[in-house]
């Protein structure tokens, strides 16, 4: 049977829809023998590959590079899959939303050091007004809520993306 | 100057990125590594209430959400000025060593040990955890098995593995049942089995790495941990200790309500990271490191008999004070061993099923300091709040912050030794972005303060064109 070709990204958020993905334990071992991990932070590629069979999508889209990458991710994939609360709603990075970056930036690098007191704007990124989640920017296959999702849920996407079928998430999965 | 990027810098815990530049002659001149997320906890919580804390705090990393849960919550309970009942200290204690379980084990097998055990030089398409359950399938299995057993054992005991809502401030919200005791129990002498093998296996192939070990960040820096009343390493709740580079004691006994007598930030231009620095020696000259190797540098012992022995074998092999970066890898490995033998300690003492877990208070305290040492070194939680409880003011300090000039000195040396600009392998920059897997830094964690994790590695030519990515 033809491998899927699987790739992970982590946007905006804490790695903790990756760390329920490595929840599956053993349950990872047959699921290795049916993908080809082909980009993530568990890998070594250094860019996007092109067509890409499904992506599942940690964070929310927080700055110009979040902004960037997920543009790349939704051309060269077929299926995107938003993984977690804050891929789907915004969730914790958006609680910044009613702050402007300026003065959250200043309250962390300025007010918040006590020698080279400045805001860091060499070689990073510029922040987003507010942080949003996947589907305002691109359009997402599918929502795997969870803050994280269970491995069980996980799994069982996993599973059905294999064998070709869209999963039917019903009630296996919640907010939070 | 030619500019070469490394980005992203994968197989680490967030997002950044490198930029080495590159004289006529092709040699290393300068690099720059460059964290690109920030987040604004510090920010965005103010006006919470204070209990809130945890819950909050915790997503700013999935991989040790009990790191930040147990900083707030002991944050908290100063704010309460309580003290936790004594059946709660000790789960707090196991929670946390089972937390080191899991997270060095997911550092050394799922990140690293694809260069160390595929080669530095290896495929890059298949240098990876998948790539080491197909070469090296035993292996592969023990690393599964060990993070599993932590991730378990959190499970057990707060009922979730990944941001449980267990603990709490003046304690946790629920006592351990004997049942679930005993399901820990079960596991346990097959995962301290695999500690002592991987720890066995390690030391059979260090050997191998010499020309790395010279060359991962060797330079002297001061080191900082916690310790006990006897000089004992402490990793729920002790007193910081910081050594010079000749291992003499630079200052001791530092409360966590005195962190800011010895502990300044400096902001960088080029990265999201703040750089941490030891006060006395002011900013840039007081770099010190955290973590696995620093916390082994520090600590006279761990007080637990198969730790202890390999110590002894460390200081001898490694040197005391131990200064190579590459280091930290072996330091992990002793880290969770002595993880499984403290948490066997606590299990077999019956007090730590009593049914009090928890005190309860308002606000007795304006201000609250939580220090722990997470599993990548010292992270601190400082809260202010108002009477009613809402949050003022909030630093966090992160243990991969502490350890941010001593990363980019790292950086410098790796990329000096074994980057040259004539023919650029990719298993040069290999190195460079493994020397920065050595520390095991958690860049989500690092800069809670509010947006995006990327660690970015670029190669830049002569005129600043951007050569690769």
């Amino acid at each position: 049977m033809k491998k899927v070709r699987l790739a992970t990204a982590w946007l905006d958020g804490c790695s903790g829809c990756h760390m329920s993905l490595l929840d599956l334990d053993e349950a990872l071992l047959p699921i290795a023998k049916r993908v080809d991990l082909v980009y993530g932070p568990l890998v070594d590629a250094q860019e996007f590959p092109k067509a890409v069979d499904v992506t599942l999508v940690e964070g929310a889209v927080s700055s110009q590079d979040d902004l960037e990458k997920i543009r790349t991710i939704r051309q060269r994939s077929k299926l995107v899959v938003a993984l977690g609360d804050c891929a789907v709603t915004g969730n914790v990075p958006a609680m910044r939303s009613a702050i402007v970056p300026r003065k959250l930036l200043e309250r962390i690098y300025v007010e918040g050091a006590q020698e080279q007191r400045v805001v860091p704007s060499e070689g990073v990124p510029a922040l987003l007004r507010q942080p949003v989640p996947v589907h305002e920017v691109v359009k997402v296959d599918l929502h795997v809520p969870g803050c994280p999702p269970p491995p069980k849920a996980i799994a069982f996407v996993l599973g059905e993306l294999c064998d070709g079928r869209v999963p039917n998430l019903g009630s296996k999965v919640k907010f939070g | 100057m030619q500019k070469i990027t490394i980005d992203p810098i994968t197989r680490i815990e967030g997002h950044g990125k490198i930029d080495l530049y590159l004289d006529a002659n092709g040699d290393v001149a300068d690099s720059h590594f460059h964290v690109t997320q920030v987040r604004g906890f510090e920010k965005f919580v103010e006006g919470r209430p204070f209990y809130e804390m945890p819950s909050i705090t915790a997503r700013i990393c999935g991989i040790c959400p009990v790191s930040h849960l147990l900083a707030s919550a002991k944050a908290c309970d100063a704010i309460m000025a309580v003290a936790p009942p004594p059946a709660a200290v000790r789960l707090r204690e196991l929670v946390h060593c089972a937390q080191f379980v899991q997270s060095h084990a997911l550092s050394f097998f799922h990140l690293s040990a694809p260069d160390l055990l595929l080669g530095f030089d290896s495929d890059p398409a298949r240098r990876n955890i998948l790539g080491l359950i197909e070469d090296h399938p035993e292996m592969a299995r023990l690393g599964i098995a060990l993070r599993k057993f932590g991730q378990e054992t959190i499970e057990a005991l707060a009922r979730e593995r990944v941001h449980p809502s267990w603990i709490v401030p003046g304690g946790v919200n629920a006592p351990l049942t004997a049942e679930a005791r005993d399901r820990i129990l079960v596991g346990l002498p097959q995962a301290h089995a695999a500690a002592v093998q991987t720890v066995g296996f390690f030391k059979g192939i260090l050997d191998r790495f010499a020309e790395e070990i010279e060359h991962f960040g060797t330079e002297p820096t001061l080191h900082a941990a916690m310790v006990d009343e006897a000089g004992a390493a402490q990793w729920y709740d002790g007193w910081l200790k910081f050594k010079h580079p000749d291992g003499a004691t630079a200052a001791a006994d530092v409360r966590p309500s005195d962190y800011e007598l010895f502990i300044g930030e400096a902001s960088l231009r080029d990265s999201y990271l703040k750089a941490p620095y030891f006060k006395p020696l002011g900013y840039p000259s007081g770099v010190y490191r955290v973590g696995p190797l620093a916390r082994l540098n520090v600590a006279d012992s761990f007080g637990t008999l198969l730790a202890d022995r390999e110590l002894a074998e460390f200081r001898q092999r490694c040197g005391s004070p131990a200064h190579s970066s590459f280091h930290y890898h072996y330091a992990r490995l002793i880290e969770a061993l002595h993880a499984l033998e403290k948490m066997e300690l606590l299990l077999a003492d019956r007090a730590i099923l009593q049914p009090h877990v928890r005190a309860r208070a308002a606000v007795n305290s304006l201000e609250g300091v939580g220090m722990i040492e997470a599993p990548r070194g010292i992270l601190i939680h400082h809260y202010k709040v108002d009477e009613q409880g809402a949050i003022r003011w909030v630093n966090l300090i992160v243990a991969t912050g502490h350890n941010n000039l001593a990363l980019n000195r790292g950086i410098a040396q790796v990329a000096r030794h074994f980057v040259h600009g004539a023919e650029i392998r990719e298993g040069m920059l290999n190195r460079v972005s493994a020397v920065v897997r050595a520390y095991d830094p958690c860049l989500s964690c690092s800069t809670h303060a509010d947006g995006t994790p990327a660690l970015e590695f670029r190669i830049i030519g002569p005129g600043g064109s951007i050569i690769r990515r």
